[in-house]
This record gives structure tokens, sequence and C-alpha cells, in this order.
């Protein structure tokens, strides 16, 4: 049970990589960080990992998901969990039926995945606002409630894009550990992009830095 | 992610599609009407090459004033619409120019050759202006003055400029929003420039790429109507597409020959007008600079800005009279000259035309619906599908080109495959020209989302249907309505691919309005008119409804509308 980098390298058409071939290993229940600069390449690198490389981009090395080869697999399929600093609650449908929206279908019954959701909603702090217009939220309840929203999905991994610089930094640290906490009690591997280094230490696992241009 | 072969042949599909159902009909068009051109025409028995039905055309009594009528009437509304449309933007987005935006869409909506018979209704020596001048003037009768279907075709580029000033307004602001306007005045200002010459000088070269397309658009349109110079324009001789589509029509079939001469014809024009109208854009964009570098604050600007931004304001009321007039005229009893408004009214027009453009009514419904729904389903899959690229400006192709000029040569083409005069016909033809207005709506908004939240979406297991039907559409619901009440008026509109295609069987409230333009009886061609601007008006009413009611509680998508 862990998500592996092999020589991962992405490489823009006609251009240089963005970053030398990076190896990572994260075991289960630990939350790996890549470290680095905007600009240098984290988000890319993330979305690659999730199936969502931009085109112009050619990724070369291998992504593995508990034994699994990534690399050709589509993005719905490869049950990887993505959570962006904009929380991208879908703006057209209530909180609840944002949570429910990543719910699996395998969860029949109005009454049962109706009561799913109030439980996510219940463990985010937000029980009772299910009608809400996700707009109407405070950040630090969006990224509760999107953290939520995948979880619910049942990832066999996350990747978290700086899900956090966005926050006020009195509400920052409560919403991480918050984060973090959830992430470890499934026991799935995470890795988080961050250019804070309280976010890398916070997490506790392998450490990655990316310190710019290279190759 | 590289690319799956799915991807690719889904690609590969909507491409051939596309292909197949806009410009397989626009080159075998133009591919016949050029080969009657020549002569050519085996169905009539004439074998070609040769000059004949070119040298019968030139013959034509009064071709030379029709060419001549068109190329003014054309370059002369075009131009002036766009100078209407640039000061009227100065001037309203000194002020709320959003509000004043959504009081614009009555006037897109509105079909040309309603408009057309509601300014005939104004300007008419009987109509409403000379009623209000009567008592002033001592007018006992209506004036004799040509003030429709004048010989030098004032009226009809008059009606052309109230129709396109409206359309380029809103073209013109939806480009603002990549224009960094505000900061701009400010600066000028700050340097002693007046408004009118920070426009000229700053915002317009900045805008022109924006809008050189749409600006094309409306110079081939104005070269090429129909209704619209039925209605307005000078009847002997008319303007040149309205000859050419009068031997198309002519019982002599004979007389396709020359007609075919005329419709390649009018398609070279228009090509060597844009090329015209492009350089001369080059040409000010060459010596503008000389201009400007002498520093003058130019008063003399402000002053024709203001002048422009009032007579475009004062053409805006004559279009809305003209819309109330249709409405009043189709309610009217008995209006005797020279009062200003009817003596007695009455829904006797109503209740009698109900019963005979019946039909002509659901002709033209089913027709934009159809229209509609399957452009919508065309600029979906396109834009989900393909990759932004120069090639996607083939898809405005049927905007760029004279409708004459290869409608005829389809409709000759679907005689040969046995689908002409069916319903069916019309619809395609009517989509040729309701897909590319969609694809300008649809475009910018759907290519701005947020690609994350289709990421978001699939990374929750959303496969692609699921991502389109769950995320993209509902967010993207009020551009989508915009572009369905867009399509549904651009096709409630169209007069020529109903007449070819539809062989004069199928009769909508467009070929209704134009026949019966030429007629005495202004309640039933009220009636008429007030119909065929109803559906549009009624599909704009709802795009602006249906997202606010579906939208009502999600603060994040109400500011988004069009």
């Amino acid at each position: 049970m862990s998500l592996i980098l092999q020589d991962v390298c992405i490489t823009p058409n006609g251009g240089a990589a963005l970053f030398a071939p990076l190896s990572l290993t994260i075991p289960a229940g630990q939350i790996g960080a890549v470290m680095g600069p905007s600009g240098v390449g984290k988000s890319t690198l993330l979305s690659a990992i999730a199936g969502h490389l931009p085109r112009g981009f050619a990724l070369t090395g291998e992504i593995t998901l508990n034994g699994a080869r990534m690399n050709d697999i589509a993005p719905q399929s490869r049950r990887i969990g993505l959570m962006f600093q904009d929380a991208l609650l879908f703006p057209h449908l209530s909180l609840a039926d944002n949570l429910a929206f990543g719910l699996p279908a395998q969860i029949k019954g109005k009454a049962a995945r109706k009561a799913a959701v109030e439980q996510a909603l219940a463990a985010a702090g937000l029980a009772g606002m299910g009608a809400r217009d996700p707009a109407t939220l405070s950040g630090g309840e969006r990224a509760r409630a999107a953290l939520m929203r995948s979880l619910l999905a049942q990832p066999q991994a996350i990747l978290l894009d700086e899900p956090f610089s966005k926050l006020d930094t009195a509400l920052r640290a409560g919403i991480r550990a918050f984060a973090f906490d959830h992430i470890r009690a499934r026991a799935i591997p995470a890795l988080i992009v961050t250019h804070d280094a309280s976010d890398a230490a916070a997490a506790g696992g392998p450490v990655l830095n990316l310190g710019g241009q290279a190759g | 992610m590289q690319e799956g072969l799915l991807e690719k042949s889904l690609r590969a599909a909507v491409l051939v599609i596309a292909a197949l159902a806009l410009f397989a009909p626009i080159s075998a068009g133009l591919w016949h009407s050029a080969g009657a051109a020549l002569g050519h025409l085996p169905a009539l028995g004439k074998a070609g090459p040769s000059v004949g039905p070119l040298t019968e055309l030139l013959a034509q009594p009064g071709f030379a004033t029709a060419l001549r009528l068109t190329l003014v009437t054309g370059f002369a509304a075009t131009i002036l619409s766009l100078l209407l449309a640039i000061a009227l933007a100065a001037a309203i987005t000194q002020g709320p120019a959003r509000i004043i935006s959504r009081l614009l869409a009555p006037f897109l909506a509105m079909p040309h050759a309603a408009m057309a018979v509601g300014l005939a209704f104004v300007l008419a020596p009987s109509g409403w202006i000379a009623r209000a001048l009567a008592p002033v003037l001592g007018w006992a009768r209506p004036p004799d003055l040509a003030t429709v279907n004048d010989a030098f075709g004032a009226a009809l580029t008059l009606g052309l400029v109230v129709k396109e000033t409206p359309f380029l307004l809103l073209v013109i602001l939806a480009a603002l929003t990549q224009v960094p306007l505000r900061a701009h005045i400010n600066t000028a200002q700050s340097l002693g420039y007046g408004l009118g010459a920070i426009w000229a000088k700053v915002i317009v070269p900045q805008l022109w790429p924006l809008i050189r397309l749409p600006v094309t658009v409306v110079l081939i349109y104005n070269l090429s109507v129909i209704d619209m110079a039925l209605i307005l324009g000078p009847s002997n001789p008319p303007t040149a597409a309205v000859l050419i589509a009068r031997m198309f029509s002519s019982p002599d079939l004979a007389q396709i020959l020359p007609a075919s001469a005329g419709a390649i014809l009018l398609g070279v024009l228009a090509a060597v007008s844009i090329a015209a109208l492009w350089s001369g854009a080059r040409a000010i964009a060459c010596f503008g600079p000389i201009w400007v570098r002498r520093g003058g604050r130019g008063a003399w600007i402000n002053t024709l800005f203001s002048a422009f931004a009032m007579l475009g304001a004062g053409l805006l009321v004559l279009g809305a009279s003209a819309m109330v007039s249709l409405g009043l005229w189709s309610l009217t009893w008995r209006w005797p000259w020279p009062m200003l408004l009817p003596e007695s009214l009455s829904f006797a027009a109503w209740a009698s035309a109900m019963d005979d453009f019946g039909p002509a009514l659901q002709n033209t419904a089913l027709i934009a619906l159809a229209s509609t729904a399957i452009s919508l389903a065309l600029a979906v899959a396109w834009l989900e599908t393909q990759f932004k690229s120069r090639r996607e400006a083939l898809i405005y192709l049927p905007l760029l080109i004279p409708q004459i000029s290869f409608l005829f040569g389809m409709n000759t083409l679907l005689l040969e495959l046995g689908g002409q005069g069916s319903i069916g016909a019309v619809i395609w033809a009517h989509v040729l020209f309701v897909f590319p207005y969609m694809m300008i709506a649809l475009t910018g908004p759907w290519r701005g989302l947020d690609p994350r939240y289709g990421h978001a979406a699939a990374s929750l297991g959303a496969g692609r249907l699921r991502q389109l039907w769950a995320v993209k559409l509902p967010m993207l619901l009020t551009p989508i309505c915009a572009a369905v009440a867009i399509g549904v008026a651009v096709s409630v509109a169209q007069y020529l691919p109903t007449l070819f295609l539809g062989a004069g069987r199928i009769g909508t409230l467009t070929t209704e309005a134009v026949t019966l333009a030429s007629s005495s009886d202004r309640r039933i061609t009220g009636v008429v008119t007030s119909l065929q601007a109803a559906l549009p008006f009624a599909a704009y009413l709802l795009a602006f409804i249906i997202p606010k009611l579906a939208h009502r509680n999600r603060s994040a998508l109400q500011g988004a509308s069009a």
C-alpha cells in the first residue's frame, strides 16, 4: 500500500524538463511533501499524478499506486483524490450535493446516501449546513468541505495542491491538523505540494525539494 | 496524460461530422453555382464552359446600378453602424453599461424582416414621423415623398444601421473586457485628452483586432441582404442580391444560368470587399500614428463622438418605435390620417391571422427549435473535443460568403439527392448559420471555465459524460441559454435559406412577412411581424429567467450573466 514515483519527469513540448527526474515512495498513512518556489512545476507534477497533465506536456517515469501502474489510466479511474488551494466546490450545487457528488454510486438508497453525507458534514464541523450555497461558506469551511468531498470518494491516495495557502494564518494550523488527521485515519498515502516549510514539517513524511530549473 | 485512442477517435468523429454538415454543402453549393455560372447545368441540358451566362447577366437592365447600390448601401451601412456603435460604447461605458446592454436585447432578438416592416410603418409618408409633422407643416394628406424604397437606398441603409448598430455595440462591449479601458482612459485624461480623442487614439486601435471578424460578418450581410432590401430598398433596379434572387425564382428556368453567374460575381465582390475593409484598416493603422504623434488633444473629436452617440441613440429610439408600431398596427381597427394613435382597437386581425398563419407559426417554431438543438449539440461536441486552433475560423465561413452564392447550388445538389423542398433541408440550411452564431456566443465562456472543476470531478470518479452533465453544463447554463436565444433569433430571421431550400413550399412567418410587406393591409402585416418577433423575444426572456431561477440560491453563478 503505497504511492511510488520512479524517475518521474515532465517535459513541455520542445522544451527543457521542468525538474530533474524525481523518485519518491510514500507508504500508506504517511504524508509526503514536495517543496519549492512557485513556478517550479509542483502543481504540474500533481496534475500528472492525478491524470490531468495539460496538453503540450509529456510525462516520463513510472507512477505506481498499490502496485498498479497509473500512467495510462483515465483520471476518473485512478482513485486518486485531489484538493486545490481554491476548494473548487461546484458553485451550482448545494454543500450537501457537493459531498454527494464524491460519494460512490455503489452506496445505494436515498437514506443511506443522505446519512453518509450528514456524517461527513458533522465530521467537518458543518452539521446542518448541507443546504447552504457553497459561495456563502468561509474559507476554512470550504477547505474542510472539499477535503470531505475527496475522502467520500474513498480514494486510494490523495494529493493536496497548496490547500492551505489561501487561509488566514490563524486558521491554518487548525485546518491543516484537521486535514492531516483525517488522511492518516484513512491509512492512505498522501502528497502535499507547498512552499511553506511548516506544512512539510507537519506532514512528517518524506520531503522532496524541487530547487528550480534542472536538466 | 497522453491522449487515449477514445479521445482521438472522438475528435476525429466530431471533425468529420462538422465537415459533412457544414463545409460539404457550402463547397458543393459553390461548385454547383460556379458550374452553372460557366454555362454548365446538365439538368437543363446545358454544357459549358461558356461566358454566355456572364454576358447575359451584364446585359440585364439596370445591372450596373444594382451593383453600385449594393456597394454603396453595404459599405455605408457597415461603416456608419461601426462608428455609431463605437461612439455609443464610449458614451455608455461612462455610465451603467451593463444595464444599458440589457436594453439592447430586443434589438438583437428582432428579425430583420420585422424591423424593416416596422421601420417602413414609421418612415412611410403616412407613417408616424409624417403624422407628427403634419400639424406643424399643415399636411392635409400624406406627403408625396418616396421615404421608403427610395432609389438611393437610403431607407435600406437606415434599416441596416438600426439593426446592426446594437449588434456591433454588444460585440464591442464584450471585447472591452479584454482591454484595460478604465486605466487607459484615466491615464490619457491625466495627459489632457478628452474622451473622444482617447477612444480614437488609444481604445479603438486595441479594439479593432477583437471586433474585426464580427464587423466583416456585418459587411458581408449588408452586401447580400435580401429580405430587408425587398422591404426597404429600391425596386427597379433593386440591389444586386435581390436582382439575382429574382432571376433564380424566375419561371424561365434558363435564367438560372445568368443568376448563377451573379451569385458567383457577388461572392467575388464580397471577397474583394473584405480585402478593401481590411486594407482600409491597415492603412489607418499605418497613417494613424502620424496623427497621434502630432499630439493634438482633439476637441473636435470629442464633439464628433458626442454627435455620433446622439445620432446612434436617436436611431435606437427610431428602432424602438418601429417595434412598437408593429404591435400597434396589429391591434388597430381604424387609424385615420393624421392621428398619432389609432382611433379604435380590435383583435380582429389577430383572430383571422391565427387561422391563416398557424402553419407558418408552427414551421417557424419547429425549424428554429430543431436547428438550434442540432447546433447546440454540435457546438458542445466541438468545444469538448477540439482544441483552439486557426482551423476553427472555418466555422465562420457561412457568415463570410453571401448566402445567395451557395444556397441555390446547395438546393440543386439536394434536388439531385432527392431531399429538396423538405423541412429537413430547410433545418439543415438554417444550421449553417445558427451554428456559427452559437459558437461565437459559447466559445469564450466554454474555454474560460476553470478546467480544474472538471479535474476535481474526474478525481472524484466522474467520467467524461458525468463531468459534462453534472458540472460543465450546469455551470455554463447562463451562456448556454444566451446561445440558444441567439440561435432561435438567427433561425427565425432566415429568409433566403427557407425560400430556396424549402423550394417555396415551406412557409415561415419570415417568408410570409416579406410577401405581406408589399400588401396594403398593415393590420395583417402587423400581426405576422409581431408573431415573428414574439418567438425570439420569448427565447431571450426565457434565457434571462431560466438561469436566474435555476441558480437563485447560488451567488457565485448570479454575477456571471451574458
